[in-house]
């Protein structure tokens, strides 16, 4: 049965009826109205779903919104608020990284994420954290590029 | 007008849809909005409001290849608007305000969004600056000759007046439109050709883009589909005991080929979709499967077919020379952009809302009116940023199905969101080919060619007009206007539809599947003839010297020619098509095991007048990973009537650490602008399949890349 859930996003509480195993994503898009996270796959394959839970990547497509409460949910509405996100957005602006954009919430919370735990990654690195999400227009060369520069920029 | 003359033969050359040319007619004062207050829209693309904003009709879609920023530019350069300023609209559905004059319909496609609106939309530019001039000169009593514009205002240098284009709109609409006003010279462009910032991208990178998927009205239900699995099959029966028990679940509705499941939100109408019981009439196509649809196809190609191109004496110049022969055979694949397919739908008894995202405004519209018997005046369609195109939203499928949909309810919203798993087994396939080709060489040359195409027409269904005489002008792109210098040509084309499987337009469309067959077949020539594959190329682009100078810089570039690894290779393409002259170079290495490694890829482009150079780099760079990824993995293959791919688990993509650098060297030109956005699709295949050849002797006439004939010792 729909139960009522605090849910914390992007700072602002937010009570929701959602069902134990409706995901995270269906909640933010379709009942809290942030659509700037993304479906693509459903599966954990894609990545365009991409969102923070304490600051640590995860794909809100199969997690559960239960799983959620009582941590906080940054989205790619509320990144820009963080210094590495902004950053990252900056960065990905400069470098023009974007095509049809419907990929890059959930590139620029993998790459924010990342880092947010490693500040100057290496090629590997960038590749560990952001193998995980497809780009179909094939923005990955500049994808790439962003990173370092956002990680460059923090000095 | 020499300028418009040139822009028109160079859409004509390598055109999809060239034979379609319709006459351009110039766009009346525009829309709905034109006539009301004081705003000043000289035309259907431009609208000066007294508060000094411009807004830019975009004629044409934005899927991510840049083109709204490119419209804009060009909008903007002749007009001396504000370039930072000026609003951009997604355009309504009218053929008669938006139509592409190269298809004849509001369409966005074939990379020709620029070609075909280069002069119409420079034109009016100038025209509406030269109205607010007039304006302001006569306000000023001034001659117009004697005063200027430049970001949004009209200047008197001599006395240094000026006006700002908002105050001059409502004046400005009073005076009747100028004909044959001069274009600027494209020396004196600002605009053009300089780095600029893309309009859409500052949204897209908060999150605040809204696309199709992203519409939010009051009441909205959310819906989940099912079509048939196998092609051309019903629905039987439904047990939707279960399903109604989903918390969030509002109805389940069967519609012939399909069930839907509304509810509270995606997520209930996705459960509840899963917990019907379905029983399907899999109806005549049960039995399909992908190795009787090759085996028609291969049977097909033995036929003889249409002829799109002939010069010289084939059958005499291969008369006691040695033949070449080799056949190439592309897979059907799916166009899996990002944001699945979707769409918004409001059904009154008298009218018809749709929020979707297509390259195809009118084509909704008016299949929508005929599904509904509405009107095409009562259907509204809103249109959207693309989360992708790639040629799958030139199909109004998911607005009609959608609307099926909404039939079954009482006038509420509804958005129907596909899974990824109905996107891919739901799509319009790029068609399945076959390229059979024999070639004979003389004096280190090629001297004569003959060449067969053998696959299914999109165009006959999409744009029937353009079918003419069996060809199929997308088909043969590519193939009937060979760059190279060969006396003797023959070339020719069979139409032949698979069983049950739609197939559908694909970014890179009839170029990809024959710059594939061509390039392919002349390394392997080059290798008869003892030559290195750019040399061999280069010795027969007399005739195409653009395309000699692009091959020319990037064996530069790529250290063509430098030692590489064991089991290491480069690979060249080279390629006219989309008026845009492309040689790409991809380096590759073969493991021991099969398994190919992206070392680097670099491509050099003439593409005329670059707009706007970064977007030409970008949608090289994309598209060149566009290319590879089908090159490597892109297959869909049917069993029982059905696609048995299904998500990204088995229909694969490129991920970030599979690509290497790929640079893009972009040669200046002053030639008309060519079309750029499904050029690096072409040409990417065929480079990586050289650089396989090279790199191991294994000669690949099928894509996707089959590992098992790389793995060392297999062949």
């Amino acid at each position: 049965m729909p139960e009522q859930k605090q849910l914390t996003i992007n700072g602002q509480k937010h009570a929701v009826d959602a069902p134990d195993d409706m995901p995270l994503l269906w909640v933010l898009r379709d009942i809290v109205g942030l659509t700037g996270t993304k479906f693509g796959c459903g599966i954990a394959q894609c990545g365009a779903c991409t969102v923070h839970l304490d600051g640590r990547p995860v794909r809100s497509c199969l997690l559960p919104a239960s799983a959620a409460v009582g941590r906080a949910v940054t989205t790619i509405e509320g990144i820009g608020a963080t210094a590495v996100g902004a950053r990252v957005q900056k960065a990905w602006l400069e470098l023009e990284v974007v095509q049809c954009g419907y990929c890059q919430s959930g590139q620029i919370m993998s790459a924010v994420a990342l880092l947010s735990a490693t500040p100057r990654p290496d090629d590997s690195d960038i590749n560990a954290a952001m193998a995980g999400n497809i780009c179909r227009c094939g923005t990955y060369v500049r994808i790439r590029e962003a990173i370092k520069r956002a990680a460059g920029s923090e000095a | 007008m020499i300028a418009s003359r040139l822009s028109r033969r160079q859409l004509l050359k390598g055109s999809a849809a060239a034979c379609v040319l319709l006459a351009f007619h110039w766009p009346e004062r525009a829309g709905a909005k034109a006539s009301k207050g004081s705003e000043f829209a000289p035309n259907a693309f431009i609208r000066i409001e007294p508060d000094g904003g411009t807004v830019l009709v975009m004629p044409q879609v934005e899927m991510g290849q840049g083109v709204y920023t490119s419209i804009a530019l060009i909008l903007a350069e002749e007009l001396d608007a504000d370039y930072a300023r000026v609003v951009l609209e997604h355009a309504p559905a009218s053929d008669k305000l938006y139509a592409n004059p190269v298809f004849g319909l509001q369409a966005t496609g074939n990379s020709n969004s620029i070609r075909a609106f280069w002069t119409p939309l420079r034109q009016a530019g100038a025209t509406a600056r030269a109205l607010l001039v007039a304006a302001a000169a006569r306000q000023w009593r001034v001659d117009p000759q004697t005063c200027s514009a430049a970001r949004g205002e009209v200047v008197h240098a001599s006395s240094g007046r000026k006006l700002a284009f908002g105050a001059l709109a409502s004046a400005a609409r009073q005076l009747p439109p100028p004909a044959n006003v001069p274009l600027k010279d494209p020396r004196n462009f600002v605009l053009i050709g300089r780095a600029q910032r893309r309009y859409d991208t500052p949204d897209k990178v908060v999150g605040k883009t809204t696309y199709g998927i992203d519409v939010m009205l009051p009441g909205l239900r959310f819906a989940t589909i099912a079509a048939s699995p196998v092609f051309g099959g019903k629905v039987k029966s439904v047990d939707d005991r279960a399903a109604r028990a989903v918390p969030g679940v509002h109805k389940v509705i069967v519609a012939d080929d399909l069930v839907a499941v509304v509810g509270d939100h995606m997520w209930a109408a996705k459960k509840g979709l899963d917990a019907l019981t379905i029983s399907w009439d899999p109806g005549p196509n049960a039995a399909v499967d992908s190795r009787a649809i090759w085996d028609d196809l291969r049977a097909a190609s033995t036929k003889a077919g249409a002829v799109a191109h002939s010069e010289g004496d084939v059958a005499k110049a291969m008369q006691g020379a040695e033949l070449h022969e080799a056949a190439y055979e592309m897979p059907f694949l799916a166009h899996a952009t990002m944001e699945p397919m979707n769409c918004t739908v409001q059904l009154r008894k008298d009218s018809c809302e749709l929020w979707l995202g297509t390259q195809v405004m009118s084509r909704v519209q008016g299949t929508v009116a005929k599904l509904t018997g509405l009107p095409p005046e009562k259907v509204t369609v809103h249109n959207h940023y693309l989360g992708g195109g790639f040629g799958r939203r030139l199909e109004p499928d998911m607005a009609l199905k959608a609307v099926r949909v909404a039939q079954q309810l009482d006038g509420e919203p509804v958005k129907v969101v596909w899974t990824r798993e109905e996107d891919i087994q739901h799509d319009y396939y790029r068609p399945a080919y076959r390229d059979t080709i024999a070639a004979t060489l003389k004096n280190g040359r090629i001297d004569a060619w003959n060449y067969k195409i053998t696959g299914s027409s999109v165009m006959a269904r999409w744009l029937p007009p353009a079918f003419q005489k069996g060809i199929d002008p997308d088909a043969v792109d590519s193939a009937a206007d060979n760059p190279y210098d060969i006396p003797h040509q023959h070339v020719e084309y069979v139409r032949a539809e698979p069983p049950a499987v739609p197939t559908g337009f694909w970014r890179g469309v009839g170029p990809n599947n024959n710059v594939f067959a061509r390039e392919s077949f002349i390394d392997e020539l080059a290798r008869a003839a003892g030559k290195d594959p750019v040399a061999f190329r280069r010795d027969m682009l007399g005739k195409t010297p653009r395309l000699r100078a692009a091959l020319e810089l990037v064996a530069e570039k790529s250290g063509w020619g430098q030692p590489l690894p064991a089991r290491t290779g480069r690979g060249v393409a080279a390629q006219t098509a989309f008026a845009s002259y492309i040689a790409t170079v991809v380096e590759a290495e073969v493991t021991e095991l099969g398994e190919v490694r992206l070392r680097r890829v670099t491509c050099a482009v003439d593409t005329g007048l670059a707009v706007s150079p970064d977007t030409v780099r970008a949608q090289l760079q994309g598209g060149l990973i566009f290319g590879l990824t089908a090159a490597l993995y892109g297959e869909i293959t049917i069993e029982g009537g059905r696609v048995k791919q299904s998500n990204f688990n088995d229909y694969r993509m490129l991920r970030i650490d599979q690509v290497p650098a790929i640079e893009v060297f972009v040669i200046d030109s002053s030639e008309p602008p060519g079309g750029i956005g499904e050029t690096g699709a072409t040409a990417a295949p065929p480079a990586l399949r050289n650089a396989i050849y090279a790199a191991t002797g294994v000669a690949l006439r099928r894509l996707p890349v089959d590992r098992q004939a790389l793995v060392r010792g297999a062949t």
